[in-house]
């Protein structure tokens, strides 16, 4: 036999120079953002600015170290992208609160950063192999179920902020139970049609070019289904209910390959918010504003507005997204640049629509870079899922970047009137704990199963004679 | 798995894809539309954003901008002497403007064509765009003068101050008043009503009555009859006799026109002066109806009635009234019927006297200067009309003198100084006291100032004996003395 030629396989680098260098450029471009706000707001820079440069810094080296000393094949863009957008929403807040606006709080983001990079930490410390989640499917499922379900039990005052019953609130302190809900729900969703998906896959009748999926199968979406229009009905939370049920039904396609089960859910979709709309008053005046928000009628007065908070009766539905609008207008191509717009002129421009906040003072060219960092993470998140080696890793890993992308169209694509606007935080730049926590272990998650995804497989170890070896 | 996994991330791409169409089409497409939006509340705050130019009378600034450092409302109006200049400058409120802020507005803000060389220099050295400064024809002593006199009297009344031989106003005054600076604060709600109170007072204090009311001239028309008198035949003279009876019987009307409380003029027959001086209705009756409508009305023209004038601010249209029968040019030609001038008008008609016949084009903008006080512009005083010749400009003066040396106007004198005059007393239709006119020029020899004064309602207290001349009269003489520094 003639000498077998061993081509080397080409294997993913670590490349974790690149991360550092990566992660020191966001940190600068935070840092020059920051000082940026200064400079336009007070005509100097901010005083807490080294301190606040060092910390950031600081925190996002441990970061570094977590991830290289558990995760060393991990993507190497994942941790610079998600600090880099969610150091952007910390100056957009900074800028608001800067202007005074009421709600506005640097402190408390910084803050909850923080914490998020501890959580992010923690959890790639104690989820050494993400395949033990698979373990926890139903657990997960049951978490899920329960987060979910607790503000519709607890009485409004303990759970309901401006109409959306969505909170848990104990003394100052509050937290969205919904943000780490729809983390356990993702991984439930994953272990789930993991198990389930060649019975989920099979075919029933055919109806045009399209295999049915066996009536008896349906249970789980009808299921998911309900679930989602409980939310809807119970915490009037319009965001969590469609990001919950796309994502179900993204998971479902992807597990299943039936694109059956994608039209089911259209469709299902579609009944669910006609139903809706013909129900809830408010899901129906959402519709309306949202083909014709220059209307008088859906702007309302106004005064009332400015003085009080939007749901007011006198105060449009319109209101809201067409100060967004009129921020975004005011931004046009180049942005009045950072400190010098009106941005705090829109309801909830340090949370909901901070997207539109950053569109005045970044302008058309700041959001493009800002949903380009979006677009790589989500893109950077499917390759781990691609590249993953195991079906629950690539389905979970799938889900998580889904959701994260999922989400962005719902707010982005509200706040900027391509669809009716629901309420869901931007993730990372929206002003939030619970999101901010939640979505910091998402990214850890995905850097883990990333991490996993990446490692050179096991060598066989050619010699003969020897007993083969695993290396891990 | 993955044939699926990679179908979603074309789903995925597809979402950012729309999401940055859209973007586009906000912020590229729709953001000039969005921008102007009447409902955008950063619409009001760039009114603000910029220092507007200072609104200057004679090297004294009147209106101003001031810098607050606030970050929506940075510069705030300010109008340093309250109510003195508000009807020269207006106000600069939050969704409107009036007078000089508003006709001037693209010069003041810094968007005028004319600032674009300014603009561009600014653009390069970073400096902050700044309006233009307005300075006006207005001199402050007159004004300070014509508002305080007019104030004394208690009443409504409005005057005007000309230069006769530039047309540029020296002072302009109408009373009530109002203060610009509330009119131009931030606060829309405290403007706003405020606004409305004001616009709902029985007074009407925004009204510039100089500018924007018309009254019945009364006897100050005379001049204006007694000059196309003396244009239809260049031998007359003020020295000509005039039939003056006691009552003008009117044709085809059983009502004849008397004199002043039914009194004689003269013998019956008297010199033009005479009758002047006295001010009797009869001669001047006869004159108008002997001369007839056309002749009348063409001599109002000269004048500078029928054509639309701007001081910038658009002036209120002057009119001998229609063309009716003799009776009523009989009437017209005594300053009454539907007889309506302007106090501007009346001032115009003593200037173009003053001025040899000639009436300049009236006028409030004196320069224009960019921030750093380069001049872009200057006023050029114009010829509107030629209201008499030089000869007949020359009797009228003589006239005038007489007036106030020996006639009705005697409160006008101002020691040292020859001065021209005409009173009125110009009867309401509503039952209410007369008004009281006075035009009036000085010096007689070599014209300062021509001015017109109206005091609504105000011969109202004074004898039968006296006229106009005794509440406007005085009025005049404090401007007169204002400007000739007596």
């Amino acid at each position: 036999m003639s000498e077998v030629a061993v081509t080397p396989v080409a294997m993913p680098a670590k490349r974790r120079m690149a991360q550092l260098v990566m992660l020191a450029l966001a940190v600068v471009v935070i840092m020059g953002a920051y000082a940026n706000v200064g400079l336009a707001v007070d005509g100097q820079i901010p005083a807490g600015m080294l301190a606040y440069g060092l910390g950031l810094g600081g925190l996002m080296l441990a970061a570094y170290f977590v991830l290289a000393k558990f995760a060393p094949w991990a993507d190497p863009l994942i941790l610079p992208l998600v600090t880099l957008i969610n150091g952007l929403g910390l100056v957009v807040i900074y800028r608001l609160e800067a202007a005074g606006m009421r709600g506005a709080s640097t402190n408390s983001q910084i803050m909850w950063t923080a914490l998020g990079v501890v959580m992010f930490s923690i959890t790639l410390v104690v989820v050494r192999d993400h395949r033990m989640l698979q373990r926890l499917t139903y657990t997960a499922g049951a978490v899920g179920l329960v987060l979910l379900a607790i503000p519709a039990l607890l009485p409004g005052s303990l759970s309901e902020v401006q109409g959306a019953k969505i909170w848990i609130r104990i003394g100052g302190f509050s937290i969205q139970p919904g943000e780490f809900a729809k983390l356990a729900l993702v991984v439930f969703f994953a272990g789930y049609l993991v198990a389930k998906r060649d019975v989920l896959a099979l075919a029933g009748r055919r109806l045009l070019f399209i295999d049915l999926p066996r009536a008896r199968d349906l249970g789980p979406v009808l299921a998911t289904w309900v679930l989602s229009l409980l939310v809807l009905v119970f915490e009037k939370d319009l965001g969590t209910s469609l990001l919950l049920f796309g994502t179900f039904i993204a998971m479902l396609y992807i597990a299943t390959q039936r694109t059956s089960w994608v039209l089911i859910g259209i469709l299902l979709f579609v009944g669910g918010a006609f139903l809706a709309g013909q129900v809830f008053d408010h899901v129906g005046a959402r519709f309306d504003s949202w083909l014709d928000p220059a209307n008088p009628v859906y702007y309302g007065n106004a005064d009332i507005c400015q003085t009080s908070p939007p749901g007011d009766a006198m105060c449009g539905k319109s209101f809201q997204i067409m100060q967004g609008l009129y921020g975004f207008g005011a931004g046009g191509i180049l942005g009045t640049g950072l400190g010098q717009g009106h941005p705090y002129l829109i309801p909830l421009s340090f949370s909901d629509f901070i997207f539109a906040a950053t569109g005045e003072e970044l302008g058309l060219t700041g959001l493009m870079a800002l949903l380009m960092l979006y677009a790589l993470l989500v893109q950077r998140g499917l390759r781990t899922s691609l590249a993953a080696r195991d079906p629950f890793s690539k389905l979970l890993a799938g889900g998580l970047s889904f959701i994260l992308a999922w989400q962005v169209f719902i707010i982005v694509g509200g706040v900027t009137n391509l669809i009716p606007l629901t309420g869901l935080v931007t993730p990372f730049m929206s002003q939030g704990g619970s999101a901010l926590l939640a979505n910091w272990i998402l990214i850890a998650l995905l850097v883990r199963m990333s991490d996993a995804a990446r490692r050179p497989p096991p060598q066989a170890i050619q010699n003969e004679g020897l007993t083969q070896v695993f290396q891990r | 798995m993955n044939r699926t996994l990679k179908r979603a991330a074309v789903a995925c791409l597809a979402m950012f894809a729309l999401l940055m169409v859209n973007v586009n089409i906000i912020q590229a497409v729709r953001a000039e539309n969005l921008q102007s939006d009447s409902r955008n509340q950063r619409n009001f705050f760039e009114r603000y954003a910029i220092e507007r130019g200072r609104i200057t009378a004679g090297g004294k600034v009147i209106a101003q901008s001031v810098d607050t450092g606030n970050k929506e409302f940075r510069f705030i109006r300010k109008y340093p002497d309250a109510k003195l200049y508000a009807h020269v400058t207006g106000f600069f409120s939050p969704e409107s403007a009036d007078a000089i802020e508003a006709t001037e507005n693209k010069l003041l803000d810094g968007s005028s064509a004319d600032l674009l060389l300014r603009r561009s220099i600014d653009l390069f050295t970073g400096e902050p765009t700044r309006g233009a400064n307005v300075d006006l024809t207005i001199n402050p002593k007159a004004q300070k003068a014509a508002y305080d006199a007019l104030r004394q009297s208690g009443k409504r009344g409005a005057l005007v101050a000309l230069d006769p031989k530039t047309g540029g106003i020296l002072a302009m005054v109408s009373l009530p008043t109002y203060d610009p600076t509330e009119l131009s604060g931030t606060n829309k709600g405290k403007v706003f009503s405020r606004y409305d109170e004001l616009a709902k007072e029985k007074d009407q204090p925004l009204l510039n009555r100089a500018i924007g009311q018309t009254y019945a001239p009364g006897s100050t028309f005379k001049v204006v009859t007694a000059a196309a008198f003396l244009e239809d035949d260049s031998s007359r003279g003020p020295d000509t006799t005039v039939e003056a009876p006691q009552r003008l019987p009117l044709p085809n009307t059983n009502i004849s026109l008397p004199n002043y409380g039914g009194a004689a003029c003269g013998s019956g027959q008297v010199t033009l002066v005479y009758a002047l001086e006295k001010s009797c209705n009869t001669p001047f009756g006869s004159i108008g109806m002997e001369l007839g409508y056309d002749k009348m009305k063409e001599q109002t023209e000269k004048f500078g009635m029928g054509e639309p004038i701007a001081v910038p601010m658009p002036v209120a249209q002057s009119d001998f009234g229609k063309k009716e029968d003799q009776a009523a040019v009989a009437m017209a030609s005594i300053g009454q019927r539907s007889n309506r001038m302007t106090p501007l008008q009346m001032a115009m008609i003593a200037a173009g006297i003053a001025n040899d016949g000639t009436v300049m084009k009236p006028y409030l903008v004196n320069k224009i200067t960019d921030s750093k006080g380069d001049e872009l512009d200057a006023a050029d005083p114009q010829e509107l009309t030629t209201a008499v010749s030089s000869e007949t400009a020359g009797k009228l003066r003589d006239m005038m003198v007489s007036v106030v040396s020996n006639g009705t106007a005697n409160l006008a004198q101002v020691p040292g100084v020859q001065v021209a005059g005409k009173t009125g007393t110009a009867e309401t239709s509503d039952g209410k006291p007369p008004h009281a006119w006075f035009i009036s020029f000085a010096p007689a020899e070599d014209p300062k100032v021509a001015l017109a004064v109206i005091v609504e309602s105000g011969a109202a207290s004074v004898g039968a004996e006296a006229t106009g001349g005794h509440t406007a009269a005085p009025i005049a003489k404090a401007v007169l003395e204002a400007v000739l520094n007596k």
